[in-house]
């Protein structure tokens, strides 16, 4: 048992000492409040009456918290929080950045649509088997991941929402869904392992696992560091977790097992944090590295988005063509991470802002028309016009959104990145991008025509249309309950749509906090920098560019 | 494995273990033990009164659902990073406070509390593993 200590001891080197404000606290609130939840949910999962009211509760909580972090973030800049005191790079770092509220804020968002969602779509016995509790664990994995600013804490949310997806992919115990999360299972974690190896590496290179101390330690690196082949590993192991070309089979075996509201969940945030992850270590911490590997990157984006559209367009089963369209997305994200440019690392955050929401909202959708028609194959789907005319009005918007035409949410990215790929001479990128947007619009044009406009499924005589009565009925109050979510993420796509401007304003502010990690870094190590001995060491060498911003904070604050 | 010798120690072979896992567990601060190797000592104890008299008796004597368990020891975990939110001090910073308790002086921390966190979250998950093991290998 530890004893009393008898005399103070002058703490100051090693740890914070300054009482942290109360909104440095929302920094920590999404993962609290998940974790919280989710605990909760779990102790309680036997009582299926109010599991899904108190999920959505939490993730509604879990909004207002990322909304509050967003704001704070945009008006007062990074905000860090050191667990237990100890001063950075010791003791794990929570650092939020532009990019990493907004990411949490919209990962927050869908997540609150796919709990409503699932109050109707996950009865008892798969609410017995614990699907809230597992959503908001993974929510929990996923604001971690976000909001982390250590590497080695990365790699522990992203076991955290492996194993919440696990256990979401195989609610129900079906046999395809065994085999789905077999092979899901088997990719993701050699990913995971490859991570963990390469942080390894890193960590005896740099010595150092605090992100914002990475950056400062790589650019201090000597010549003939092997920085690159860490990279590669990286680059690699986050490729697979976002289901880049050529390793990004797991996602299509995977995504069309679960329940609907599962592929939802996923299609929206984990392959996101896929490349949030490139995102972070690519360009914030090792971006001489990246620029090695523009030209394979633009090369791998443009096989993935290309490869990911024709899959799209050669399934039949419609959350087999969604499983695809995701894929192609992460390949437009690809191609705004391979330009490094301001403009295409903005072009890269808004497409993932948009694909999270648009992704989700058409997994949700083509749960709905699954319900009112009675099958996922398209050659069985036919009449659904008559039968819905407003969900096919919300579809086709979604469809226009996923197929970047304006005046939908995908427009802005795709332009962005368009433009990002022509500045930086890479009119090829450009020409995939486009191509990609042709395909894609044929892609869900094709489920449009084939379940919504035509009269009835493969047979049905021209200019004729099957009864309604001949589908299965739904129950009206459960089309309500189920299209309401819908609606909402509907509205943020139009409303991304014709209102850019936030949108434009947000993302460039992310893209600016990746370029010029100044501000993050100053934000870990720099207002205290001057106080602990650890600073020093950074200070004095002025060799590598954020050397010399942290050595003029220093003589800032000294004089 | 259900030998009358085996029926009757199991009883208080479980007592015993589960006695040395709570003290394995309050030792762990500064000496070898902790929450979650005191866990694990309390699920195999259940595992072995299992094994010795059936599923049931433990699902009995352990009035809650493993899982209840463990969700209990996450959510305790989880709340003892926010007590420092009281005390002006970042998440997970160790307080302690030290009450005279019959004369003792007894060193209460915010570390014990997340220990007790995890000794609970390991216990209720191995017991679930182990009794689900059990259950399924006498169908």
């Amino acid at each position: 048992m530890a004893g009393k200590p008898t005399e103070p001891v002058d703490l100051t080197g090693a740890m914070v000492t300054d009482v942290p404000a109360l909104a440095d606290w929302l920094v920590v609130a999404p993962v609290v409040i998940c974790l919280l939840g989710g605990a909760f949910l779990l102790a309680q999962r036997k009582n299926t009456a109010i599991q899904g009211r108190t999920a959505v509760g939490v993730l509604a909580l879990l909004v207002v918290a990322a909304v509050g972090l967003l704001s704070h973030v945009l008006n007062s800049g990074p905000i860090v929080m050191t667990m237990g005191r100890w001063l950075p790079p010791f003791g794990i770092t929570f650092a939020v950045d532009i990019l990493g509220a907004v990411m949490v804020l919209v990962a927050a968002i869908v997540s609150f649509f796919c709990g409503l969602y699932a109050l109707t779509e996950i009865d008892t016995q798969h609410r017995r088997y614990g699907f809230f509790p597992f959503l908001v664990l993974l929510m929990a994995g996923v604001c971690g991941a976000f909001l982390t600013g250590d590497i080695f804490n990365l790699y522990v949310w992203f076991e955290v929402l492996l194993i919440a997806s696990f256990g979401l992919l195989i609610l129900g115990n079906e046999k395809a869904q065994l085999d789905g999360a077999v092979k899901y299972a088997f990719l993701n974690l050699i990913a995971t392992t490859l991570f963990l190896i390469a942080t390894a590496y890193l960590y005896g290179l740099v010595g150092t696992l605090n992100m914002a101390d990475i950056a400062v330690r790589v650019a201090e690196l000597p010549d003939g560091a092997p920085i690159n082949t860490i990279a590669a590993l990286y680059l690699l192991a986050f490729a697979m977790k976002a289901a880049a070309f050529p390793v990004f089979s797991w996602l299509p075996a995977a995504y069309h097992t679960p329940r609907i509201v599962v592929s939802a969940v996923f299609a929206g945030l984990l392959t996101k944090v896929g490349v949030y992850a490139l995102l972070r270590t690519l360009v914030m911490l090792m971006p001489a590295s990246l620029a090695v590997f523009t030209d394979i990157l633009a090369w791998i984006a443009g096989a993935t988005m290309l490869l990911g559209v024709l899959g799209a367009l050669a399934q039949s089963d419609i959350r087999r063509t969604m499983g695809y369209l995701v894929v192609s997305g992460i390949g437009s994200m690809l191609a705004g991470i391979a330009l490094a440019s301001d403009l295409g690392l903005m072009g890269a955050i808004m497409y993932a802002v948009h694909s999270m929401i648009v992704m989700t909202a058409l997994y949700m959708t083509c749960g709905l028309m699954i319900h009112q028609a009675g099958s996922h194959d398209l050659r069985r789907l036919g009449g659904l016009y008559a039968r819905d005319p407003f969900l096919s009005a919300i579809f086709l918007i979604l469809a226009f959104a996923i197929a970047g035409l304006p005046p939908f949410s995908g427009f802005w990215p795709k332009l962005t990145l368009i433009q990002a790929s022509l500045a930086g001479g890479n009119g090829w990128l450009a020409g995939a991008i486009l191509v990609t947007g042709f395909l894609t619009t044929i892609a869900v044009g094709r489920i449009w025509i084939m379940s919504f406009w035509r009269g009835g499924p493969v047979g049905t005589p021209d200019g004729e249309s099957i009864a309604i009565t001949d589908m299965p009925m739904t129950d009206p109050a459960d089309r309500r309950d189920m299209l309401f979510p819908i609606i909402g993420l509907t509205i943020l796509v139009i409303a991304l749509g014709f209102l850019p401007r936030p949108y434009l304003n947000i993302a460039a502010g992310g893209a600016g906090g990746l370029l010029y990690s100044d501000a993050y870094v100053e934000s870990v190590l720099g207002k205290d920098s001057t106080e602990a001995d650890i600073g020093e060491e950074i200070g004095t060498d002025a060799d590598g560019p954020d050397a010399n911003s942290t050595e003029e904070s220093q003589s800032g604050d000294g004089s | 494995m259900r030998t009358v010798i085996f029926r009757t120690t199991a009883p208080y072979l479980t007592s015993l273990m589960v006695l040395f896992s709570i003290f394995v567990l309050l030792r762990g601060h500064n000496e070898p033990g902790g929450g979650f190797i005191g866990g694990l000592i309390a699920a195999s104890a259940f595992a072995i009164y299992g094994i010795a008299c059936g599923v049931p008796p433990v699902r009995r004597a352990l009035v809650f659902h493993p899982m209840s368990i463990a969700g209990t020891g996450l959510f305790i975990g989880a709340s003892s990073g926010i007590i420092s939110l009281f005390s002006g001090v970042p998440f997970f910073t160790g307080l302690w406070i030290y009450p005279t308790i019959f004369g003792v002086e007894i060193a209460l921390s915010t570390p014990l509390v997340f220990d007790i966190g995890v000794y609970l979250v390991v216990l209720g998950t191995i017991a679930s593993i182990a009794l689900g093991l059990e259950e399924r290998e006498r169908l």
